[in-house]
């Protein structure tokens, strides 16, 4: 049975995103131009979560959306059990915008890669940033988030988990040995 | 849960849930057919060779953009400018197409059973984009996602499907793409062209008259007369088939309100659906095009991306 330890209990995931809102009003002075994308599907409720805390400190609505990497990904073969495929939802223009990309865990850098892949097929963006809740290190790419909530050493053999509850709230974060 | 076949032959073959699997992989892949960049990297580096010995305009083209669409390469070969008009058999054609490593091939072919004979043959995949008069699957599969879209179920689902069903491998992959997903398949169409005992393929309801079929139906499908395979002997006349077979806007009062009217085209204007139908606001024909793009992606994905098949 796998062994599971809790490294962000509900409160620890709560402050980690209101610190990371902080770090984006703060890097980008404000939310003039600014919008979130999620990375389905843990990166899109975090974005949610994210926006909401924007709203909170700033009064101002950030648009939001989500993007599925699926068909951008490098290693179609292989993968059949992460199908099927979501759609990407962006009611609004990234052209020109400031885009932070929102995920969940970051491990090897793939799924940052195809993102931005897909997010460039989408617009222009003046530039996209990067925030996760959890860097877990060993990176295959050379990619590294610009804003993280928690960086946890892990052996390549352990997991981490983001909970979520039936309304898409995250509760905890998981390390599976 | 994966797409674990090599090939799409039939949809007799495919289970409920991987057709409903292929249907929500299009319906996610629809979105892309709605951006400025319509492309992305999926299938980059793959070879789709498109082997069409019947002519075809929608289904060749469709299968060929849904292929660029995911990056692949896409080659279309028609029987008439190919080595076919010298003699070549089928599977001499597979073996040298073969020779130059494509990954999938989409074939039509006049023959019911083409595909499997050509399927059992090479190691790539192959996808039937119509074989004589068996199955459609990518027909079948692109109606069921336009219904499945206008009514957000297939399960319980009234479909009249009208016409020739004894040549229409559109219908045949109807029947058989339905009633595994649930609705209720009700058939009309002169009594010639019609199969003895297709009512024991499951939910099929077999109507001696085209208004018992059309009564309160969700979906009236209407086929096309195939001129092309039944000869002259089974109709006395076009105008017959028409009085007693065609779509027009009274015998389309007796379906639901919000029901809607499909054709697999190109339509015989007048013959089998009056022109009004045809463009009226319950035609979902030009619908059934658009989503037959995102279907062929579907098909063309999965193919590819399932794993081998032990």
């Amino acid at each position: 049975m796998a062994d599971n330890t809790v490294i962000l209990d509900g409160s620890g995931v709560k402050r980690a995103l209101t610190r990371i809102a902080h770090e984006v009003l703060e890097k980008n002075k404000g939310v003039e131009g600014l919008v979130l994308v999620g990375i389905r599907t843990g990166g899109v409720f975090l974005a949610q979560e994210l926006a909401e805390r924007l709203v909170e400190i700033e009064g101002v609505e950030v648009p939001c959306g989500a993007v599925d990497i699926t068909m951008y990904r490098d290693d179609i073969k292989g993968h059949a059990e992460h199908l099927p495929v979501g759609k990407t939802e962006l009611p609004f223009s990234i052209e020109g915008k400031k885009v932070v990309l929102v995920d969940d865990v970051l491990f090897t850098g793939r799924t940052i890669r195809a993102a931005m892949d897909a997010l460039m097929d989408q617009g222009r963006a003046s530039c996209i940033q990067l925030a996760v809740l959890v860097d877990r290190g060993h990176r295959d790419l050379p990619i590294r988030a610009d804003f993280v909530g928690r960086n946890v050493p892990t052996s390549r053999s352990e997991n981490i988990v983001v909970a979520f509850d039936a309304g898409n709230k995250p509760t905890e974060v998981i390390l599976q040995k | 849960m994966g797409f674990r076949h090599k090939d799409i032959i039939a949809l007799k073959d495919l289970t409920k849930e991987e057709i409903t699997l292929l249907l929500d992989t299009a319906d996610s892949l629809s979105e892309i057919n709605q951006r400025d960049i319509k492309k992305v990297p999926t299938l980059r580096g793959k070879t789709v060779i498109n082997l069409f010995y019947e002519a075809s305009t929608r289904t060749r083209t469709s299968f060929e953009i849904a292929a660029k669409r995911l990056s692949a390469d896409a080659v279309n070969i028609t029987a008439s400018t190919s080595s076919v008009v010298k003699g070549e058999t089928l599977s001499d054609t597979a073996n040298n197409l073969l020779a130059m490593k494509p990954d999938i091939i989409v074939m039509r072919h006049a023959v019911s059973g083409a595909h499997e004979y050509l399927a059992k043959r090479v190691s790539c995949s192959v996808i039937n984009a119509g074989d004589g008069a068996h199955e459609h699957p990518s027909q079948g599969l692109l109606d069921m996602l336009t219904m499945r879209q206008k009514f957000g179920k297939l399960d319980g689902l009234k479909v009249a499907i009208i016409g020739d069903i004894t040549h229409s491998r559109v219908a045949r992959s109807d029947i058989y793409g339905l009633t595994t997903m649930g609705s209720h398949v009700f058939l009309a169409g002169p009594p010639t062209m019609m199969p003895v005992g297709i009512e024991r393929l499951g939910n099929v309801t077999v109507c001696k008259d085209m208004r018992e079929a059309v009564d309160k139906a969700d979906v009236v499908m209407m086929l096309r007369i195939q001129l092309e395979r039944q000869g002259k002997t089974l109709l006395p006349s076009m105008r017959e088939y028409s009085r007693y077979f065609g779509l027009n806007p009274e015998v389309l009062g007796l379906a639901k309100k919000n029901a809607i009217v499909m054709h697999p085209g190109p339509i015989n204007r007048g013959v089998e659906l009056a022109s009004s139908v045809a463009d009226c606001d319950q035609s979902a024909i030009l619908t059934q095009v658009e989503n037959g793009v995102a279907v062929r992606m579907a098909m063309l994905y999965h193919v590819c991306g399932g794993e081998p098949v032990e």
